[in-house]
């Protein structure tokens, strides 16, 4: 099992194997851990595009970047089949109630990543239409800045929110 | 709401006649689609009223990405607006900042120089493959052809990189300014743009490989969404939706600007007025504007002008700026109170990716625009889908909502 150096369950390993059949393939490590490693290592992300940045966000996902590096590549079209909402673009305040429901029908646990500035405080649109930063409708994990954001900085976000998890109470 | 093939309690209680399937429940099902669907091509909300299978009506509801962006330009100095165009319609961003300088530009009385106009025809055609290639990887993702996705975004990638070769930024580079371009064109810009005119023909028949003799992808678009040549018109579609029905329609061959009739090239038109004859409409436009940049990247300079001589709208170069106080009172008058413009108003259509958009300007002298309105290609073709869509399956209400590439910043601004 490929567990890296979060679970530090080596010793353990060594210890195990001359107590019992060296053959064997065990390791130690606590459950908290493992959950973690499997939640963080398997993110889904719902597909909630908004405007421009859900372009980047495509991007993301295709060719060049490949976000299937870092095991975020199966975005849903369903809310309820995903873990994290990548909220891409500006909200305007006719969709913040559709945002929120979308949020809503996600299962726990989850995560929210505001991509963009006019996700994070508006951006250019300080104006009627707007919210200024979807941190006013739901929890807010990772800021990612930028008109739009480049793929690598998104990217960026999501190993934060990876080392968010990770540290996180399983 | 109800399940209109079930029948009801009392049926069963009845011995199995033939009477039966007289007593089934006919009333039609509303479907909500949206505004969160992954194919609806950003947010927009449609009321489908189904009858089984069958599509009875369906209602378009937008404004769900409604940013106010008009509004907030009548806040902007004149140059301040450029990057707020470009993020109305995201995926044709320099066709709407060509289309408002045209149009500020017609105000102001500017006259571009030759070399300005054929670098801004080249950026407007690698816009336009850009947005095709947008299109063509989400349209065929959602008919099912997942993989064509990642073929046109890697191709797309290359245009993205000319992009942040000549601004430094991906996505909205903001270099078609008022009175010309931002700075003069970068170093390997040439090389760049011919590499890319090179390898794309190529791609662009790997593309026809995948889709146009794919059986499945035949089945799902042809005799899908038509309408014909007059049905377009009376709902006022422009761009590719109506070239595929036979409109002979492009604002390049028309009503020419920077210098397009000039241009040896064709404007493809099909007659089915399909799903599918979209798709060949746009497959060909994208084969057109390798021709066109061609020819236009032959005509630019390497060195030359990269903006017009009127000194109210272009700053001074920066080594006079450094030496010479009028310069510097010049560029300091530029960058902090903008310029004005003469009022009156304006409108100078282009062709963008979807069509025919323009920005009609209205100024009443002073530094900020009073009005500006987008004519956007994306709210016809929304306006139209129900013609489009009534009366086919529900299956194909994607295939259609892809095939009209509307792009919801275009339409709800």
């Amino acid at each position: 099992m490929a567990l890296d150096a979060h679970t530090s369950a080596s010793a353990s390993v060594a210890s195990l194997r001359d107590a019992t059949d060296p053959e064997l393939p065990l390791i130690t490590t606590t459950v908290e851990k493992i959950v973690q490693w499997a939640r963080r290592s398997a993110i889904w992300p719902a597909q909630f595009g908004l405007a421009c940045c859900a372009i980047e966000m495509m991007a993301m996902v295709a060719s060049r970047y490949d976000i299937a590096r870092f095991g975020a590549e199966v975005f849903r079209g369903s809310p309820r089949q995903s873990d994290l909402m990548i909220v891409a673009g500006r909200l305007s305040r006719k969709m913040a109630p559709a945002m929120r429901r979308v949020y809503d029908q996600m299962p726990e646990p989850k995560w929210v990543i505001s991509m963009g500035a006019c996700a994070s405080i508006g951006g250019v649109f300080d104006n009627y239409a707007i919210v200024q930063g979807v941190d006013q409708v739901v929890p807010v994990d990772v800021y990612v800045p930028g008109c739009p954001p480049r793929p690598e900085s998104l990217i960026y976000g999501i190993v934060q929110l990876q080392q968010k998890i990770a540290r996180s109470r399983a | 709401m109800g399940f209109g093939l079930w029948p009801q309690p009392e049926a069963y209680s009845r011995k199995p006649t033939g009477f039966i399937m007289a007593e089934l429940r006919t009333e039609t099902m509303t479907v909500n689609m949206g505004p969160q669907h992954p194919s609806t091509h950003g947010v927009l909300r449609l009321v489908l009223e189904l009858d089984g299978e069958v599509v009875r009506s369906i209602r378009p509801t937008i404004g769900y990405l409604h940013t106010g962006i008009e509004k907030t330009a009548e806040q902007k100095k004149w140059q301040q607006v450029v990057p707020l165009v470009e993020r109305m319609d995201y995926l044709g961003a320099q066709s709407n900042s060509l289309a408002y300088a045209l149009s500020v530009e017609k105000l102001l009385g500017l006259e571009m120089p030759q070399r300005v106009k054929d670098i801004r025809v080249v950026i407007a055609e690698l816009q336009r493959i850009a947005s095709h290639l947008v299109w063509l990887g989400t349209h065929a993702l959602e008919i099912g052809a997942v993989s064509l996705l990642f073929y046109a975004f890697r191709e797309r990638e290359l245009l993205m990189n000319i992009n942040e070769l000549i601004a430094g930024f991906r996505f909205f580079p903001s270099y078609i300014r008022i009175g010309g371009l931002r700075e003069d064109l970068p170093r390997g810009f040439h090389e760049a743009v011919n590499a890319f005119l090179d390898r794309f023909p190529g791609k662009v028949d790997e593309f026809e490989g995948l889709l146009s003799r794919n059986d499945i992808f035949l089945r799902r678009t042809q005799g899908v969404g038509v309408i014909a040549a007059d049905g377009a018109l009376a709902w006022g579609l422009v761009g590719p939706i109506a070239r595929a029905c036979g409109v002979d329609y492009d604002v390049r061959r028309y009503f020419p600007y920077c210098g397009y009739e000039t241009y040896n090239f064709e404007v493809p038109t099909e007659q089915e007025g399909d799903v599918y004859a979209r798709y060949c409409v746009r497959i060909r436009e994208m084969r057109e504007s390798v021709k066109i940049c061609r020819q236009a990247i032959t005509r630019i300079t390497p060195a030359g002008a990269w903006a017009c001589d009127d000194p109210r709208v272009v700053p001074p170069p920066k080594d006079k700026v450094y030496t010479e106080m009028e310069a510097l009172i010049q560029h300091f008058l530029i960058y902090s109170q903008g310029f004005t413009v003469p009022a009156g108003d304006a409108y100078v259509p282009v062709e963008g990716p979807r069509g025919e958009h323009g920005v009609y300007v209205v100024s009443d002298g002073t530094n900020r625009p009073w009005r500006i309105k987008m004519r956007a290609p994306s709210l016809l073709a929304i306006q139209a889908l129900p013609t489009l869509v009534e009366g086919g399956l529900i299956a194909d209400v994607v295939a259609v909502m892809g095939s009209t590439d509307v792009v919801m910043g275009d339409c709800d601004r």
